[in-house]
């Protein structure tokens, strides 16, 4: 009796034929629609901070730190997890799932601890977003330098 | 006992399926197989501090009922077999803390229940065993924190993932001769068998050559046919991973009548209630054994089940390395009515 019919090969083939596709189409428009209304939100909020004279530096800043504010509300709630699994990276790329992505571990791993648990663990996913925009902030800082003609 | 080919143990004193005890969550309890299940928790944390405690309770209790079922107190059972999904299968041997039994912890990822029957049955048949119970559990929320993300965030599953169950079965095993309509008479222990699929989402594709292999290597050791069976039920392939059997059965020209093949994973929710490719986990094909399956074949609408529990050997560090997902079976024969 042959127990292995299919050559590695073939058997991908054949699960990649009889597995259902994600239906892109749909979580492109709902990632468009969702995403696009956090923007929205962020650039009424700037607008509005204009309008009471916080400043072109503090303005940016403030819209951001309600729109973090409001991630993590809604995360500690129980609300975000569900836009997110409705509008995917729509809801994922803002800063309100940037938000999302640090409160959600916290709340996982309290019960290790602040230092073991939520200390350790709240960079998990934020931690590479981190790292990578830090260090590609610097390097892109370094280019523009050296094309002003650097220290000359 | 004697031994039939390469990988298959003949229990020539197949030992008794006293008593079995099935416990699910409350998504488990909204599912198609709600009215089978032993008891149907409204709370997912039972009143623990955690995910962790909450599923070595529901381990505790499941055994406990069957240990009632089986009318055998806790101090008299010579071993507990079994295990479950977390890091050093700490809800099974928390609760066999509780309980005080001799444990024997086990891991097959979500193949340990039938591991465990398989195991249980070779030493009651032997003689080494008096007695013994099998379980096996898992929990949607420690299995969640482990091997994929904070519940809170907002994630998309791709339609090849599974859920875990929150699900725990248990089973007591007597010596040939106890009182009991269900006995296990053939086990088969599979290979671990990868077909080098690196999906970790896709247990269903990853587990089914395994499953395959293990079915096809306990009919030939018996030399039996599908035809022998009144039902073969897998464990977690999902509905995905069931046809990918099925599509493997026909290209070796194994006959497997679709008709004869349920899937635990793929009974246990309804389509409705998102599970994407079916149910997954330890506690899957335990409670559904313990309560579909093993409650069917005592009331006799089947004679003899092969039950094939399906695991996915990864870990997030295989996972992480870049290592595909190796999958494992074991089928145990379960036959009902008189000898």
């Amino acid at each position: 009796m042959n127990r292995q019919p299919f050559s590695p090969g073939e058997y991908r083939a054949l699960v990649a034929r009889m597995t259902p596709k994600s239906r892109f189409l749909r979580g492109y428009l709902r990632a468009f629609w969702v995403g696009g209304a956090i923007c929205c939100l962020g650039q009424a909020l700037t607008l509005w901070a204009e309008t009471l004279h916080l400043g072109e530096v503090t303005a940016p800043m403030f819209t951001t730190g309600v729109l973090i504010l409001l991630g993590t509300t809604l995360t500690g709630i129980g609300v975000y997890d569900r836009i997110g699994k409705y509008a995917g990276a729509g809801s994922a790329i803002p800063v309100t799932g940037f938000a999302n992505s640090v409160a959600a571990p916290a709340i996982e791993f309290r019960r290790e601890g602040p230092v073991t648990g939520v200390g350790a663990r709240l960079f998990t996913l934020a931690g590479p977003v981190l790292a990578y925009g830090i260090a590609t902030s610097v390097l892109v800082g370094l280019v523009y330098w050296l094309g002003k003609g650097g220290a000359a | 006992m004697s031994r039939a080919g390469a990988q298959t143990f003949v229990y020539d004193r197949p030992p008794v399926i006293a008593a079995h005890a099935s416990l699910a969550g409350p998504k488990e309890g909204e599912g198609p197989l709600a009215a089978w299940f032993d008891e149907l928790l409204e709370d997912d944390l039972l009143g623990q501090k955690s995910w962790e405690l909450a599923e070595m309770e529901m381990v505790r209790r499941c055994v406990q009922r069957a240990l009632d079922g089986a009318e055998l107190a806790a101090e008299d059972v010579h071993a507990l077999l079994g295990g479950d999904l977390n890091n050093q299968i700490i809800a099974t041997s928390f609760a066999a803390r509780s309980l005080g039994i001799p444990f024997l912890g086990l891991y097959g990822a979500c193949a340990t229940f039938v591991e465990a029957l398989v195991l249980a049955s070779a030493l009651i048949s032997a003689g080494d065993l008096g007695n013994a119970v099998c379980s096996a559990s898992s929990h949607f929320c420690t299995a969640e924190r482990q091997f994929r993300f904070p519940l809170e965030l907002g994630t998309q599953r791709p339609p090849q993932a599974s859920w875990t169950a929150t699900a725990c079965g248990s089973a007591v095993l007597l010596p040939h001769g106890a009182p009991g309509r269900l006995r296990v008479a053939a086990g088969t222990v599979g290979r671990v068998v990868d077909l080098n699929i690196t999906d970790t989402n896709h247990m269903g594709a990853a587990m089914a050559p395994a499953v395959f292999d293990c079915i096809a290597a306990h009919l030939a050791d018996l030399r039996r046919t599908a035809e022998d069976y009144d039902l073969i039920a897998t464990g977690d392939l999902g509905w995905i991973g069931r046809n990918l059997l099925l599509a493997l059965a026909d290209r070796a020209g194994v006959g497997l009548p679709p008709e004869k093949l349920v899937d635990c994973g793929a009974s246990l929710y309804s389509q409705e209630q998102d599970p994407h490719a079916g149910g997954s986990g330890c506690g899957c094909v335990a409670s559904v054994s313990c309560g579909w399956l093993m409650k069917r074949l005592e009331r006799g609408e089947f004679r003899r089940l092969l039950l094939v529990g399906s695991g996915a050997m990864l870990s997030p560090t295989s996972s992480q390395q870049g290592q595909s997902v190796p999958g494992i079976a074991y089928a145990a024969c379960i036959e009902g009515g008189n000898d």
